[in-house]
């Protein structure tokens, strides 16, 4: 177990948005948080990183506790993944080279530029290495973001909505890529999605979240079509087709 | 070990972030050319190698040395020493206000320092003068003066800070907040130039035209030690300003306490431009032409930014001194107009290019 989350709770001004949440998730897994717009997803996941505070329940990160850590040492530990991020006018190597930043006292050393390489060696980003970051389609800068995430040596990778705006291929890429990341590094990676059917191919556990609330949470057993219609409030059918588990509303 | 290790890094990499190293130390070559020349012109004779034998020190005592070391020498390094801390306060503040307009003129901060000026010398009767031509303001309180325009400066900044931490008006409106607050000082002053005497009102519009020969030596030191500090504060903080351009989340991800960079970094920055402002008078748009610049040659790393902006603001300022003093020669024009006549078309040019950050 590397990321433990106890009795966690969250409210903008006086309206919950999180009440006693509580998962564990283990090194190597790939953890999918899952509900409808404004479950509460992403909050949880901000929390996850100490970017929003919770205002209740500890949350562990190898039985350390994450809320007493500065934010430099939470940066050292978790890498994040925005949902919105801006593309600067820098290259592609600068822009991950930037993942080293919690590590980096005043100046780069050869081993930061040497785990950038070997981010972008991995993630097939090699040639772009000097290119603008505006110049780049949607699927290489996700890639970029994800990179940059991974030059900060996490243990635990947080994602939130990491494809979103890709085509199928590189749904698939990221997915692949950051999944192998995972088993590799032996890290575990916290995913929110909407995409049910990359989710069922992709994920190890399921977290299904509905008004801040855990509706269900665990392995495959949980995506029932019974739960996801409860959670997402439309009837579906889970099947196999090709030995791959599918989603289809009905 | 080392050198394996540095094998494996992408050549051409090493060879990018040189050029831009490159770059820097060719602005700053330009500078100590510029410089060199600019101490040499003017209505007493020099020549370029009397002006650097005297730099070193080697020439007898003479009306040269007199004119190098008193006039000549300070002229040139406030200049520098200004351009330098107006053009890396605006980068900075560009990057903490995610607003490629964010300059100090465009903050209102020169129009607050204008209207401390205006207090000193109206109501609290630091300056006159004798006749229309501006050669003949008085100012008989300079330090009245100064620290009242610096009261100014700093005041509008503490109300642009208190409505980012207290109101919370997003660093994108800030700069809003400043064109408010700079035509609010702007007709402040009007009102006070209203009620006064007309060498007030001259020795008013004289301070506020911006003059780089007030500076004394000792006005000098505490500019540069200003300017000095801060851009250490800065170049410290490089990092945090690359990861703050990524977005506001993703660098509280990479470890940025955001709220705290951006708080000081808006502090330090006012505070230069209050120093230069209140020293040497209002110079616009070095703030905002220096960073721009040097963000179409270098890009948006701040690692090499930081540093070029600075040296690019000396040497513009240097250059528009240098310029003002010499285009009419003998008479020197006010060096706020020439920047402000460089700075227009480019802040034009940066609207007409929309506001993308790139």
């Amino acid at each position: 177990m590397i990321l433990s989350v106890d009795k966690v709770k969250f409210s903008y001004k006086s309206r919950p948005v999180l009440r006693e949440i509580n998962f564990k998730v283990n090194r190597g897994e790939l953890f999918s948080i899952l509900g409808n717009n404004g479950a509460g997803k992403s909050t949880l996941l901000k929390c996850l990183n100490k970017i929003l505070k919770p205002q209740g329940g500890t949350i562990l990160i190898e039985k350390e506790e994450l809320l007493a850590l500065s934010r430099r040492e939470v940066a050292r530990r978790l890498g994040y993944v925005a949902q919105r991020y801006e593309s600067a006018r820098i290259t592609v190597f600068d822009a991950v080279l930037l993942g080293r930043k919690p590590h980096i006292k005043w100046d780069v050393g050869v081993r930061d530029l040497e785990v950038v390489r070997n981010v972008l060696e991995v993630l097939g980003l090699e040639e772009f290495s000097l290119r603008y970051l505006d110049e780049l389609s949607g699927g290489e800068l996700q890639k970029v973001v994800i990179a940059r995430a991974l030059a900060q040596e996490p243990r635990v990778l947080l994602l939130d909505e990491p494809t979103s705006n890709l085509d199928l291929k590189n749904q698939f890429e990221v997915l692949r890529i950051v999944k192998k990341a995972a088993s590799e590094r032996n890290i575990a990676v916290v995913v929110v999605m909407h995409d049910l059917n990359l989710v069922l191919r992709f994920a190890d556990k399921f977290l299904l979240l509905k008004n801040g609330t855990i509706f269900a949470c665990g392995g495959m057993e949980i995506m029932t079509p019974e739960n996801i219609a409860a959670v997402y409030e439309v009837r579906v059918a889970v099947e196999r087709l090709a030995d791959t588990p599918v989603v289809v509303p009905l | 070990m080392r050198q394996v290790a540095m094998e494996k890094i992408p050549e051409s990499y090493l060879k990018y972030t040189q050029r831009k190293v490159f770059i820097i130390c060719l602005l700053l070559f330009l500078i100590f050319l510029l410089g060199v020349y600019a101490i040499n012109v003017g209505a007493a004779e020099l020549s370029p190698l009397q002006v650097l034998l005297t730099l070193l020190g080697k020439t007898e005592e003479g009306p040269f040395t007199i004119i190098i070391w008193n006039i000549r020498l300070p002229r040139v390094l406030a200049a520098i020493t200004a351009g330098v801390g107006l053009s890396v306060a605006g980068c900075v503040m560009q990057n903490l206000l995610r607003n490629p307009l964010a300059s100090p003129f465009t903050l209102g901060i020169s129009q607050g320092a204008a209207f401390g000026a205006a207090v000193a010398i109206i109501a609290l009767g630091a300056g006159s003068t004798h006749s229309t031509s501006a050669d003949a303001v008085i100012i008989n309180n300079p330090y009245l003066l100064t620290i009242c325009a610096f009261a100014g400066a700093m005041a509008t900044t503490l109300v642009v800070l208190f409505l980012a931490q207290i109101k919370g008006v997003t660093p994108e409106a800030m700069v809003l907040a400043g064109v408010a607050l700079g035509s609010l000082f702007s007709a402040a002053t009007i009102i006070l130039q209203y009620f006064a005497r007309e060498v007030q009102v001259a020795a008013v519009v004289f301070w506020t035209f911006g003059d780089i020969g007030r500076a004394s030596w000792r006005d000098l030191g505490i500019m540069a030690t200003t300017v000095g500090a801060a851009l250490l504060y800065f170049m410290a903080n490089r990092w945090n300003y690359n990861a703050l351009d990524a977005g506001e989340e993703t660098a509280k991800g990479l470890g940025v306490e955001v709220e705290k960079i951006r708080l000081v970094g808006m502090f330090v920055s006012s505070l230069i431009t209050a120093v230069a402002v209140s020293f040497l008078g209002i110079i616009g748009f070095i703030g905002l032409v220096g960073p721009h610049m040097m963000r179409r040659v270098l890009g948006n790393d701040h690692r090499f930014l930081i540093p070029a902006s600075s040296v690019m603001g000396g040497l513009l300022l240097l250059a528009s001194d240098t310029l003002a003093r010499t285009i009419i020669s003998p008479v020197v024009l006010p060096v706020g107009a020439i920047t402000s006549f460089m700075g227009a078309p480019l802040f034009l040019y940066l609207l007409s290019r929309g506001y993308s950050r790139k």
